[in-house]
């Protein structure tokens, strides 16, 4: 005779050591295995869009500097991007190697934050995020002497930058590029080889790419799944058409894929600030004709660029005031999000915290 | 047959208070101390097992308070940062800190549960641990009794905690305890057969459960006569204790401290206390069974050698702490009646037939022994770690670690998609 | 054995950084042993213990303690305002480019230059410190560089009404501007938290460095390292 079970409705709480940010879940068991999941969000929503409407352009730097409050430079520069378009402002060349380097800096500081917190996910209890935060920290030092602030940085504006480095910045970032390989391998060393960490992320939580292209999924998320789609390289904006970099691409699209393809870019954010570096010439950081308070032609404008979590882009509506009529954020936290579900059924209780960290989602992006 | 004056603190405790013409303190050799009359052996046995147990208890809570320091600090350096080092020298008063903080927190009992469970829940839980103590020889002629079933004593107390668990899910009532209390009992009960087990090689060896006798067997320490029951214990010992990477009934990052999610105060401090009380103890079991006891060099004290042993399986256990995430409940499950109670069987067999060859082996026969032994233990695990390793299905993932680097202009979507 | 090799590699790393050195900044005191002391204090080892014993013993004991000042960018925008009353006009510029609007001013006629027209005299000039968020879209806008971030993040109080910086606050309080949009203040090779500067001359005004200055600064350097490079490659 069966044995009569019952699924059991949990709520995994806005207030969870796991949930990146706050986030609700409400998650259906039978036994162990996940039957159902509902998202629930909208914990952190600030109002940031309907802000942006009373704030001037330059002011609503501050803004998005917030969203994703682990990589406010690409957030910054995503957002600057769709004001030069809107108002068609060419930025000064140094400027833009300047908010390449800032925007590759960002991006090994956010994905340090998503493999740290896999880990810790996973029950590593600490060792490899003291590892990752540890590199984090050099990068926030040099954020500091760049623009004064470590996380919300501010630091980019229609033209170009706000202020040139200061002397001190380029040797603080040659040692820092010196040191950070040795330091990314000992990492991958700590985990890679790690039966427990193959036993627990191997096939699960796999996604295949049509499924993630019809979701619009982007980001390293994608590419774990063998799909080579990189704004950087597609759509290039900025000068990436002027460095060469790889895209790491996985196979697999589990858990462990999209990790590693975070830890592969971390490398080649490496090469590219390497080459900005060497390309980068002096000059004005901003060009002189570009007022203190921009007032755009009536008109929109979308750039999407490539921030750690996926596109990220801001679609600006202009009615020629001082503040623009409308801001849409395209949040790729949000928008990868919504695979959610799908990726969770079938999946265990311990397995869907390790599948929403490999998802690597920020919930100030996802309420905005 | 084992006496109580075998253990130096019975010894003057007794002598000192019975009186002075105690028969058996004559016949030992001691002459009472004399502080009770006459006719009254019977108190003073009484006063000195109360004396023995204070003793016995303080010194394992104020161990337990070093190890709560010690395994703080050891924690912080294995991930490359100070340990708790502000509270008094070198942080040693951190504990203290952290019992007067558990002490002060509000005592909240959740409406729903049941009460007389919840309050039961971490007196049953410290109980047991405290109870292996009684057996554990702490050096030559340092125990505070020396049952000949001590091994057995020490299997059934340590069953107790799978009981606490349950009344502590139980009573509080909520769904996440329920998760990790299922998941506990479940792991702990299956992980107590290759605990068992493992460790009949060593009693098939020293002839007898009584652990003191263990140790005197152990002219070569046992983890080298019986390497696979070592392995294997240890193992089953960090699953008992609940310690990563067999956490799962506390899975800080999954079900936020499971079972002890409703206990605040000094209820929880009764189950912290517990569990590194069960820790120290399992270690003392350990160094007693498998690695010599107090056997050691000469000038320095006995007592040194056994806490020096005993704090390098605690070192062991943590760094293991440090450095491993944490298994799935299903994968704890098939390792353990897939993996290790097979490999317990294979001990148990090769150890019976070892002793069929040479019965009450002398050195040389135990070093054979060992030999035969460590061949078995690595081709075995070799083996099991090749039949029920991490599998790459070719089909579906694969390629567990191939990363390739791209840098053509070749279509994004692969053959078939869109654009 | 295959399964374990990952995992003893695993230990492995954690082992070694067991025995390497801690990277803990201990703020805002950290315990020394008897040779940090003796480095902390100026003298050698053996010059501590016979002229200082008691601290010697304090050392080994782990009762020694030296203070430790975190380090910071010449441009980090602390808690705090540096605000020079003497440029200031009045002119409210840095309270409409807040994006908080935090910042209070009312100005009072000011009785001089009648003949160009009124200055203004400040009455109230209030930052609430406790709403900022240190944007510095303030000191930005600032045209006469009255306005600037300070340096210090040591500003914790007991009342939020105590985080309002108000207009004597301002002027009472040690000025360490930061040098966050004050290029000049860089190029004087000052640093916010060795000295505080009240003389405002020494303060400058921002203008934007040109860019033949730039050429010069940045050039300059570059060729020092490209010198180095060609010598590398010159002995191979």
């Amino acid at each position: 005779m069966p044995l009569k079970t019952e699924p059991i409705t949990i709520n995994v709480g806005p207030q969870h050591p796991s949930t990146h940010g706050v986030f609700r879940m409400r998650v259906t068991f039978d036994g162990e295995e996940v039957v159902d999941v509902e998202p629930i969000f909208g914990y952190l929503h600030r109002g940031s869009e309907k802000l942006a409407e009373s704030r001037t352009y330059t002011q609503v730097v501050t803004l998005t500097d917030r969203m994703d409050y682990v990589s406010s430079m690409t957030n910054n520069l995503s957002y600057i991007l769709s004001v030069e378009q809107l108002a068609g402002i060419e930025p000064a060349p140094r400027g833009v190697w300047l908010r390449m380097i800032a925007a590759e800096l960002q991006r090994i500081a956010s994905h340090l934050v998503a493999a740290g917190f896999f880990f810790q996910d996973l029950g590593a209890l600490g060792t490899p995020l003291i590892l990752t935060m540890r590199e984090r920290e050099q990068i926030l030092e040099l954020f500091e002497r760049l623009c004064g602030a470590r996380i919300t940085a501010s630091y980019m504006r229609p033209g170009g930058v706000f202020m040139d480095a200061p002397e001190d910045f380029w040797p603080a970032l040659n040692r820092f590029l010196d040191d950070m390989p040795a330091h990314v391998d000992q990492f991958e060393e700590l985990v890679s080889g790690n039966e427990i960490v193959q036993a627990r992320c191997d096939g699960v939580a796999v996604v295949d790419s049509q499924t993630l292209i019809d979701a619009s999924v982007t980001g390293p998320m994608l590419r774990a799944s063998g799909v080579d789609w990189d704004l950087r390289h597609r759509q290039p904006y900025e000068y990436y058409d002027r460095v060469t970099f790889n895209r790491p691409l996985a196979t697999a699209s589990d858990n462990y894929a999209r990790f590693i393809v975070r830890i592969h870019e971390i490398r080649e954010s490496l090469g590219i600030i390497r080459q900005c570096i060497e390309q980068i010439e002096p000059g004005p950081v901003r060009p002189e004709t570009v007022p203190a308070l921009i007032r755009p032609p009536v008109g929109d404008s979308y750039v999407g660029t490539e921030c750690p979590k996926g596109e990220l882009g801001f679609y600006l509506v202009s009615d020629g005031g001082v503040a623009p009529y409308r801001c849409k954020v395209r949040a790729p936290s949000f928008i990868n999000l919504t695979l959610l579900r799908e990726m969770l059924i079938g999946d265990k209780l311990a397995d869907m915290f390790v599948t929403f960290g490999s998802i690597d989602i920020n919930m100030g992006e996802v309420d905005r | 047959m084992p006496s109580p004056f075998d253990s130096i603190l019975y010894k003057y405790v007794y002598c000192t208070l019975s009186s002075t013409g105690d028969a058996e303190c004559v016949g030992n050799g001691l002459f009472g101390g004399g502080l009770l009359p006459g006719g009254l052996e019977w108190l003073a046995f009484l006063l000195t097992a109360v004396i023995m147990v204070a003793a016995i208890i303080n010194g394992v809570l104020g161990g337990v308070l070093l190890m709560i320091w010690g395994e703080r600090r050891l924690l912080g350096r294995f991930q490359g940062r100070t340990g708790p080092n502000r509270w008094g020298p070198f942080g040693l008063l951190t504990p203290v800190a952290d019992a007067v903080k558990t002490m002060f927190k509000e005592d909240v009992v959740p409406t729903v549960s049941d009460r007389f469970v919840f309050t039961l829940a971490p007196i049953l839980m410290l109980f047991p641990a405290l109870l292996i103590y009684a057996v554990i020889p702490f050096g030559a002629g340092t125990w505070m009794a020396d049952i000949n079933v001590a091994l057995l004593f020490i299997i059934a107390i340590g069953g107790a905690n799978v009981l606490a668990i349950l009344a502590a899910s139980l009573g509080s009532g909520n769904r996440y305890a329920m998760f990790s209390a299922m998941r506990a009992v479940a792991m702990l009960i299956s992980y107590e057969i290759p605990l068992v087990i493992s460790l009949i090689g060593v009693l098939m060896l020293s002839g007898s459960l009584s652990l003191v006798d263990i140790v005197d067997a152990q002219t070569i320490p046992f983890f080298i006569v019986q390497p696979l029951g070592f392995f294997v214990f240890l193992i089953a010992s960090m699953a008992e204790l609940n310690r990563t990477p067999f956490d799962v009934a506390e899975a800080e990052s999954e079900i936020v401290a499971g079972y002890m999610t409703d206990y605040s105060s000094m209820k929880f401090g009764l189950f912290f206390l517990a569990e590194f009380a069960a820790t120290i103890a399992t270690s003392g079991v350990i160094t007693a069974v498998f690695l010599g006891g107090w056997h050691g060099f000469d000038p320095i004290p006995s007592q040194f050698w056994f806490v020096a042993k005993m704090v390098a399986v605690l070192t062991v256990i943590v760094w293991i702490r440090a450095s491993w995430p944490r298994l799935r409940i299903d994968q704890i499950m098939n390792f353990a009646w897939k993996a290790l109670f097979e490999l317990t069987l294979i001990n148990l067999v090769v150890s019976g037939v070892l002793l069929l060859i040479w019965p009450s082996p002398s050195t040389t026969e135990l070093w054979y022994m060992a030999g035969i032994n460590w061949v078995v233990f690595l081709v075995s695990v070799y083996i099991f770690g090749r039949v029920l390793g991490p599998k790459h299905d070719p089909v579906r993932s694969g390629n567990f670690q191939d990363v390739t680097l791209s840098n053509s202009d070749a279509p994004a979507l692969p053959a078939g998609g869109r654009d | 054995m295959v399964y374990g090799i990952g995992l003893a590699k695993g230990m492995s790393v954690t082992l070694k950084t067991l025995i390497g050195p801690a990277f803990t900044v201990q703020y805002p005191d950290r315990r020394v042993g008897v040779i940090g002391a003796a480095r902390a204090y100026g003298m050698s080892t053996p010059g501590l213990i016979f002229k200082r014993p008691i601290k010697a013993i304090r050392a080994v004991l782990g009762f020694e303690r030296v203070e430790v000042r975190p380090t910071q960018a010449a441009r980090f925008r602390g808690n705090e305002f540096t605000w020079y009353e003497d440029r200031c006009t009045g002119c409210a510029s840095c309270a409409k480019y807040c994006p908080l609007g935090i910042i209070k001013i009312v100005t009072l006629p000011g009785g001089t230059n009648v003949q160009e027209g009124e200055s203004y005299a400040i009455d109230t000039f209030d930052i609430d410190t406790g709403r900022c968020m240190f944007c510095a879209l303030c000191v930005e806008a600032c045209p006469y560089d009255a306005l600037h971030m300070g340096s210090s993040f040591e500003r914790s109080n007991y009342q939020r009404m105590s985080l309002v910086l108000s207009k004597d606050d301002l002027i009472a309080q040690p000025k360490h501007p930061s040098t966050w949009f004050r290029p000049q203040m860089e190029d004087q090779d000052y640093s916010p938290f060795g000295e505080t500067l009240d003389d405002i001359k020494k303060a400058g005004r921002h203008e934007m460095p040109s860019v033949e200055d730039l050429t010069q600064r940045w050039v300059e350097d570059r060729r020092t390292d490209v010198k180095d490079d060609s010598d590398e490659k010159a002995e191979d």
